[in-house]
């Protein structure tokens, strides 16, 4: 198993973003997902930005994939799509039907985001005839649907990814929930999402952390941490565990854990575990529960 | 311009039928379809009867299988999908790859829509369901302005039919996971969203309180209404706020009346109400008004304007009181 880095959701400033990608290309880090996912109107960077930025990560030896938009409406922005798809070099992430569709027309290969609707081997097996080599489960799945899906006569002859660790993207909606929290209409938001670098965290009126709003992309309060399920997961055949980044810090994280599944240092996760562990974590998904619950002991009993 | 009305039972098909709705779209009763609540929907008996009676007044029934079968229980949609073949249904409301193949293969004369769960905003994601299942028509996701459906339909390869009026789904519609980070149960795996047994209604003397699954979704003084908890519909606080408010959407329903004209000048082909899990007595209402609605643009389109007495009666059974064109809108988004 190897562990992937996912593209950043959020709205960050180009040198922030710039930054980020030159700590990622001095890390041990195999597999580097970058692009704009969320919103077509944050253009901080272009997409030239992020084809050298992708080149850039190529020349330090990491396998560079170009992530594509959720939610594509605009004539525009299926433009934009099929400009990444034909970059004439890396792969690309489809995160929308439209993506898939473009991708295999023009025979590049693609790996299917999380917010692809892939929910059973059969529709799975279709989508690998059609250019797929790789699928990210869709976040609200479980340890058992996936084992089921994999548990079939014949061996996936795709790759399976799994978000391990960040804040899940529940949905996504026409309205864009942070101009509308900062009374600007949508054509005109000053992408002032940018303000919050890693959403803007909603509480319940009794102070439980829910929601986080990025832009027109609603995400879970919580952190998803699957870092003690490792072990499980790597039994299960799962081949990337994916970190959606929200801070520079978790470049570190992937990079040792990069490094500790490099020499198989498997008893030395327990204890990136726990340093790694927030109260207001939640794991529920993988368990089969809701899926902002968390059960540290289902953690404990995977070692 | 079709009018297509929901059917939760037998009772209210009948009401869709005698108000005038030129289809009507239902489920069975398992988790196939995702308004999989208790005592709604209808067994393999009363689909065929419900097929025979639309049938018999020349009226069209479509098959609801908008989930995504299960791994290793897949035969249980298959199944769903045959019946509807058999019985001669009109047509099969799909969203999953895996079910699309499997009536594209074996039911080739069977007429597959695109359910909203497959979330099909665009032209290429159209394109791909069109090429692959030669599919005849999509439900397009309530995320789209007015402009964007004008445009898509310009170029669309299939027919396509919108959300008309009813509750209002505000996120892209399949792709949302707000009803399982909270309860556990999805509309795409479990067959709903804010299923009714995690929501609890509390009276604290003062103040009227939503639950669902204990997290506080809502919180009113007592004179004040309260909507149905669902997730995108509560009242929180922002990070660096004080107040509560509706973050993502207050308890609002959709109501396109005013949209008939461009609906229908942009070539839709059908209009949908929703809400199988509603009465019979709210199906009646609403078709009736819709009925009488696009009869009235039917007969002069260029005479056409909304009737104070079908929003009075449409406001009468829509959720909060308070309706709105949602995405259709540019400035809603």
């Amino acid at each position: 198993m190897k562990i992937s880095l996912g593209p950043i959701s959020y709205c960050w400033s180009k040198s922030d973003v710039e930054t980020f990608y030159q700590a990622v290309a001095t890390s041990n880090i195999d597999t580097v997902y970058l692009g704009e996912t969320v919103c077509s109107r944050r253009r901080e960077l272009k997409f030239s930005d992020y084809l050298a930025l992708a080149n850039m990560l190529k020349s330090h030896g990491k396998q560079v994939i170009l992530s594509t938009m959720a939610l594509v409406e605009a004539q525009s922005e299926l433009h934009e799509l099929t400009r990444a798809i034909n970059n004439g070099d890396f792969c690309i992430e489809a995160n929308d039907m439209a993506g898939v569709y473009y991708a295999h027309q023009a025979k590049v290969p693609f790996v299917c985001g999380p917010t692809i609707n892939n929910y059973n081997r059969a529709s799975l097996d279709l989508l690998h005839q059609k250019g797929m080599f790789r699928f990210v489960m869709p976040c609200e799945l479980s340890k058992d649907w996936l084992q089921a899906v994999i548990n079939t006569d014949t061996k996936p002859s795709f790759e399976i990814e799994v978000l391990g660790h960040g804040y899940m993207p529940l949905a996504h909606s026409a309205r864009c929930f942070t101009a509308k929290h900062y009374q600007l209409p949508k054509d005109s938001c000053q992408t002032i999402c940018q303000r919050h670098s890693k959403g803007l965290l909603a509480q319940t009126q009794e102070s439980q952390p829910l929601l986080r709003l990025n832009g027109i992309q609603t995400q879970s309060a919580a952190q998803v941490n699957l870092i003690n399920q490792i072990p499980t997961m790597i039994n299960m055949g799962v081949d990337y565990w994916r970190i959606s980044p929200n801070k520079l810090a978790d470049i570190a994280l992937a990079d040792t854990l990069t490094n500790l599944l490099n020499k198989a240092q498997f008893n030395d996760l327990a204890q990136v575990a726990i340093t790694n562990t927030q109260s207001k974590d939640c794991n529920g998904y993988w368990l089969g529960l809701p899926g902002m619950d968390y059960n540290p002991q289902a953690n404990n009993a995977s070692f | 311009m079709e009018l297509l009305c929901p059917a939760g039972n037998l009772a209210s098909l009948k009401a869709a039928l005698n108000a005038g709705a030129d289809a009507v779209y239902l489920g069975l009763k398992d988790d196939t379809n995702a308004r999989s609540f208790a005592g709604l929907n209808f067994s393999a008996e009363q689909l065929a009867q419900a097929t025979t009676l639309a049938h018999s007044q020349g009226r069209k029934v479509f098959l609801t299988i908008n989930t995504f079968p299960k791994p290793g229980h897949e035969q249980r949609w298959y199944q769903a999908v045959d019946l509807a073949a058999k019985l001669n249904m009109d047509a099969l409301i799909v969203a999953d790859l895996s079910l699309l193949n499997y009536a594209h293969q074996h039911h080739p004369h069977l007429p597959l829509h695109l359910s909203v769960q497959a979330s099909a905003t665009n032209l290429g994601a159209l394109s791909f369901y069109k090429e692959a299942f030669n599919i005849e028509r999509a439900v397009l996701p309530r995320v789209l302005s007015i402009k964007q459906v004008r445009d898509l339909a310009k170029v669309s390869p299939v027919d396509l039919e919108v959300f008309a009026f009813g509750s209002l789904c505000i996120m892209a519609e399949g792709r949302c996971h707000l009803s399982s980070y909270v309860t556990g149960q999805s509309p795409n795996t479990g067959g709903s969203c804010s299923p009714a047994n995690h929501v609890r209604w509390q009276d604290s003397g003062t103040d009227k309180l939503t639950r669902l699954n204990n997290v506080l979704i809502d919180k009113a003084q007592a004179h004040q209404q309260l909507g149905y908890p669902v997730v995108c519909k509560g009242r929180y606080v922002a990070q660096y706020d004080q107040d509560a408010k509706y973050l993502l959407e207050s308890p609002t329903s959709l109501n396109t009346l005013s949209l008939i004209p461009q609906l229908a000048q942009a070539g839709i082909a059908s209009l949908k109400i929703e809400g199988r899990q509603r009465s019979p007595a709210y199906v009646s209402q609403v078709t009736q008004v819709w009925r009488s609605a696009i009869d009235t643009y039917l007969a002069a389109p260029n005479e056409f304007a909304e009737q104070a007495q079908w929003s009075q009666a449409l406001a009468k059974v829509s959720e909060g009181q308070i309706t709105t064109l949602g995405a259709y809108e540019r400035q809603w988004q």
